[in-house]
């Protein structure tokens, strides 16, 4: 799936097909579906790995229950060793790790292993504290009646939480928005590259304004379709 | 049903040993609502933590129903859990579920198949009388109600023991008093052991048949109930005792007090009863035989498991042998009687 979407580069046969200004509001339409795109799946990901990676950390931590030092040290030190590398930095550092898995280190596809890559750890650390909110007591009731930890994470700590770990995921795409666009000035696609190219090299304010306001919908957009699925859960609970 | 042996339970802080518990012993017979009353910090909610080892005792043993549950490996555990029953003082109900299935959570646990389990869960909301909540959520219900699915869902697995840690002590004496009949109901027709800690004697005074007193994480003193009221052996059940019985006599009582005259003196008493000598029969009699007036000031009369007790402070009057005469024929009723002002 991925390679077809690759192969077929829709900025590239546009330029180079088609006059520049009568394709531009496409290309906008292309940026954005592309900016989404990225966003969407890198959000997808990260949560893929985060929340697993959160619940590690919650439930080894001291007096919890699967205590567990050493583990828990190690992955909360690798956390947030990965979280203090700037995103920029971090693009470039794993190009390797890029190519490996995508076949390519440019593009709406690539970008998606360093969103993903940066986003776990953060979706780690808001998962954590969505998780930590829950009442102990809660915890402790399930452990009365003989819950195991499997059950007591499946049935209580993510139920419990999921309107608050829905919240963070808004925040998760709204920051990975930003860093997608980022990435889209090192060649990653969506708007950045628009804007870059465009805004930046080619001083058409226009499009760079485009773009922003764009931008700038998604990130609103994003944040009402959290808060409006969080407090629908909620509110059935109230 | 239970035995605590030499149990001791030390927290380690930072900071910090801190010993909540020190070589309690005491043992919880099948059937019985044993009932453990001490101050803040006495170490109540770590005594009865141990019994289903959510707290894992420093040293000790704690035998349930015939096994050494301090001796289990995690699975064991698990297993014993299913039949030691809990309820809480904030409740603990699962706001992600209904009040059905909050109350269906531990036959889930305890992978009981669904038809069974929800035939199970409608039964219970009959027993707690919420059947028409079942579709409701926890944040819709009032405390009493939300206690009463805690306590649904304690029974779910049909427990041999039931612990209660404070179960009341959020709500107010009216629902206090309908919980706590629910749960002598649940103790008579289940025969449900049920070992319940708080902080107020009026619950003890209810529901329970014998009590253990904790201070400063000793048990003081064991005893059964009617005994703890009537006769108690340290200053901590004391002071519980006078914090619900009124003892002190409100000032304004003592100064309407008459005076002596030349032939006459007059005595402020105090006459505890317990039982069937119930003290109002007793006075009134001792009034027709001796010619003294018995004027009472205060009184309180209540009653433990069915059995009247109470005091009264009262002001004889009369001449100095008559009065005399009239208090040792309370003794000798079986009333105990004790001068509190002698005039
Ligand atoms: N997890 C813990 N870590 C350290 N110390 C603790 C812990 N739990 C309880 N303690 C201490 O142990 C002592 C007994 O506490 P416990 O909770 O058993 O008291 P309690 O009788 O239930 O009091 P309350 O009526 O306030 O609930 C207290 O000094 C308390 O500070
Ligand atoms: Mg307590």
């Amino acid at each position: 799936m991925f390679e077809l979407i690759t192969a077929f580069d829709l900025n590239s046969f546009f330029s180079s097909h088609l006059g520049e200004n009568a394709w531009i509001p496409m290309k906008v339409l292309l940026s954005t579906w592309e900016s989404i795109y990225m966003v969407f799946i890198s959000t997808f990901f990260s949560y893929v790995f985060g929340l697993p990676l959160a619940i590690i950390l919650v439930t080894t931590d001291k007096g919890h229950i699967m205590e567990n030092n050493p583990a828990n040290k190690i992955l909360g030190s690798i956390v947030n060793a990965v979280r203090s590398i700037p995103f920029i930095i971090l693009l470039i550092l794993i190009i390797p790790l890029t190519r490996l898995i995508v076949g390519t280190s440019v593009g709406t596809v690539a970008s998606i292993v360093p969103l993903t890559l940066a986003a776990i750890p953060f979706v780690a650390r808001l998962v954590e504290t969505s998780l930590k909110e829950i009442d102990w007591g809660l915890i402790e009731a399930a452990l009365s009646m003989g819950a195991n930890a499997r059950q007591i994470i499946s049935k209580v700590l993510i139920p419990e939480a999921v309107p608050s770990i829905i919240l963070g995921v808004a925040i998760t795409a709204i920051n990975l928005v930003g860093y997608s666009a980022m990435a889209g000035v090192v060649g990653g696609g969506g708007l950045g590259t628009l804007a870059y190219t465009y805004g930046f090299q080619r001083y058409r304010m226009d499009i760079l304004l485009i773009a922003v306001f764009i931008l700038i919908v998604l990130v609103q957009g994003i944040q009402l379709a959290g808060d409006k699925i969080s407090n629908k859960i909620l509110d059935k609970r109230r | 049903m239970i035995e605590i042996n030499n149990l001791t339970k030390v927290y380690h802080t930072s900071a910090q040993d801190i010993t909540a518990l020190e070589n309690v012993t005491l043992s919880v017979n099948k059937g019985e609502i044993f009932g453990i009353i001490g101050l803040s910090g006495a170490g109540k909610s770590t005594l009865i933590r141990c019994i289903n080892m959510l707290e894992k005792p420093t040293q000790g043993s704690i035998i349930v129903d015939g096994q050494d549950i301090s001796l289990f490996n995690r699975h064991e555990l698990r297993i014993a859990r299913q039949k030691i029953g809990m309820i809480f003082q904030h409740f603990n109900l699962l706001s992600s579920r209904t009040v059905f299935d909050n109350i269906l959570f531990p036959l889930e646990i305890a992978r009981v198949p669904s038809s069974e389990a929800r035939r199970k869960v409608n039964e219970l909301l009959e027993l707690v009388g919420l059947t028409d909540k079942a579709t409701g959520y926890p944040s819709q219900l009032s405390g009493g109600q939300k206690q009463r699915v805690g306590i649904a869902r304690a029974l779910a697995n049909d427990p041999k023991v039931l612990l209660s840690d404070e179960a009341t002590s959020a709500l107010d004496p009216e629902t206090t008093r309908s919980i706590l009949s629910l749960l002598k109901d649940i103790n008579r027709n289940l025969n449900l052991t049920i070992v319940l800690i708080t902080h107020d004697m009026n619950v003890i005074k209810q529901v329970c048949d014998r009590v253990a007193v904790i201070a400063e994480s000793r048990i003081v003193e064991i005893n059964d109930v009617l005994s703890i009221f009537s006769n108690p052996q340290t200053p901590t059940s004391q002071s519980f005792l006078n914090a619900i019985m009124n003892k002190d006599i409100p000032e304004g009582i003592l100064q309407r007090r008459n005076t002596d005259t030349a032939d006459t003196i007059s005595k402020l008493i105090r006459v505890s009863f317990i039982g069937a000598s119930a003290g109002e029969p007793l006075i009134s009699s001792m009034v027709q035989k001796y010619e003294v007036k018995a004027n009472i000031l205060y009184g309180n009369i209540d009653h433990v498991k069915d059995t009247p007790f109470g005091n009264l402070t009262m002001e004889l009057i009369g001449q100095p042998v008559l009065v005399n005469e009239a208090m040792d024929f309370l003794f000798e009723n079986g009333l105990e009687i004790e001068v509190l002002q002698n005039v």
